[in-house]
């Protein structure tokens, strides 16, 4: 139990361990016939790799990385639109720093910049709001990405935009939802998941019912969790004792944060300024039914979508890059054919890798398997040739 | 993004738009109190307040030892330097 030091109560994580150890054997799952655990979560995507929480577990499960991290789920058709906005002369582009690097078919966001686009990187909506009050001549376009945890922020940003009556600002909104994207995996026939550790902050802001229908439509124990390795180790067990006893429910392990009806000033703000698109297409997913968020006509002059061209294309994966099937769980990020050579964080090719909660990321920088061990010193050693 | 940061409320700045300075690991910037704000906990009670802000909205409210142990987690999880960061590059060009 080599991390199992570095949790906060190494004794309580020890229990953890042994308690879901007996419940696998009692349940008689194994190694060929692993149960399958989905962390949706981006966010304990890169908590399970930082402390190496699969390795800790028995090897009757089997975690199965989820596709919520908003970056990484862009496709590249997406990417291609806001550089076509922030090449715009009258354009101010504003996004969160994650979304720089990620490639686009012909570049991303900071060659754009470093070109002489003008791609300001924001810490929250607010400052790409208060670009726009400082430059009135100019169209201040704020790059809108995120699952529930951010869309308050940006629906609230709209409605302060629209109280002050400000004219050159507006979203690109990429906005995408939880809910329709967990239904979509669970009536996939190539999934078979067992089980989910729900998103801890998106359940802060929608509540515990929206996940109501994973218990009793699907019959699947889902748990929503916090962030702590603790947290997530509790709440995998909660899953595997709800499996051994045969019940599905929805739990929430994240008590301390989230509460039963979510956060309703968010919810109202969203309800207000947000509805859903009737398809949204998602890298490796493809096109899922209502995952994706829209401005409301009443709000069309903040939609950037409305009031300027671009492409809107779509545009396929570069072919050596396997992100798709690492989101649908078919391949292990390490099985992907440019993992660690051509693809690197440094210099990503597919977004998983780009962003540190994508699961090609995580397995790079914590993962300790031989194949990436070899990855990693193939390429240094090619680095040092350069350099010599 | 989704991880969000924990700060403390330090100044209200604003009481239309819900504004106030939040100390996030000695950096402090506005940040929205418009989601944890209601009658039973109106925008002045909150000056002392543990929250967890995400890009610049405080979205839930937390207890000190919760806060301390989530900016730890953020720490090793390298997360909160990033944070940090994108708060102080955003600030300095606006």
């Amino acid at each position: 139990m080599k991390y199992v030091d570095e949790f906060r109560d190494p004794e309580l994580a020890k229990h953890l361990i042994r308690e879901i150890e007996s419940l696998v054997l009692q349940i008689g799952a194994s190694e060929k016939e692993p149960l399958q655990i989905m962390e949706f979560c981006g966010g304990h995507t890169h908590t399970i790799f930082r402390y190496g929480i699969e390795q800790l577990l028995p090897k009757a499960i089997e975690l199965v990385h989820g596709p919520g991290c908003p970056v990484c789920v862009l496709p590249m058709g997406r990417v291609d639109d806001c550089l076509a906005l922030a090449e715009r002369p009258e354009v101010i582009f504003a996004t969160f720093g994650d979304a720089m690097r990620v490639p686009g078919s012909q570049k991303n966001l900071l060659q754009a910049k470093a070109e002489g686009a003008d791609v300001r990187m924001v810490y929250s909506p607010l400052d790409a709001l208060e670009l726009a009050r400082q430059n009135p001549s100019r169209e201040v376009i704020f790059f809108a990405l995120g699952f529930e945890t951010t869309m308050p922020s940006t629906a609230l940003t709209v409605l302060q935009a629209a109280e002050e009556g400000l004219k050159n600002f507006s979203l690109f909104c990429n906005h995408i939802t939880t809910v329709p994207t967990i239904q979509a995996i669970l009536e996939s026939p190539s999934m078979r998941i067992d089980g989910f550790v729900a998103p801890g902050h998106v359940s802060m802001v929608v509540g515990v019912e929206p996940f109501q229908f994973v218990a009793t439509k699907f019959k699947k124990p889902i748990v929503i969790s916090g962030f702590e390795p603790l947290d997530i180790l509790q709440s995998i067990w909660l899953v595997v004792k709800q499996i051994a006893e045969k019940r599905c429910l929805v739990e929430n392990q994240y008590l301390r944060v989230v509460e039963r009806d979510g956060n309703p000033v968010g919810l109202k703000a969203m309800a207000a300024v947000f509805e859903l698109r009737e398809f949204f297409a998602w890298r490796g997913l493809g096109s899922i039914e209502h995952s994706g968020i829209k401005i409301k006509s009443e709000y069309a002059q903040f939609d950037a979508e409305q009031r300027f061209s671009m492409p809107n294309l779509d545009v396929a994966d570069p072919q050596s890059c396997q992100c798709g099937d690492v989101l649908k769980g078919s391949i292990k990020p390490w099985q992907c054919k440019v993992f660690g050579s051509s693809c690197t964080p440094e210099t990503p090719m597919g977004a998983l890798m780009v962003s540190s909660e994508g699961a090609c990321a995580a397995y790079y920088n914590f993962g300790n398997l031989p194949q990436i061990r070899a990855a990693k010193s193939s390429n240094s050693k090619e680095q040092s040739k350069i350099l010599s | 993004m989704c991880l969000g940061i924990p700060g403390q409320v330090v100044e209200i700045v604003d009481i239309e738009k819900q504004l106030a300075k939040v100390e996030i690991s000695g950096v402090r910037r506005q940040v929205s109190l418009a989601c944890i704000v209601d009658n039973e906990h109106p925008l002045e009670a909150c000056i002392g307040d543990w929250v967890l802000v995400h890009v610049g909205f405080a979205m839930s409210r937390i207890n000190e030892d919760e806060a301390k142990k989530t900016l730890q987690l953020l720490m090793e999880l390298g997360e909160a330097q990033k944070e940090i960061e994108a708060m102080s590059e955003s600030l300095s060009q606006s």
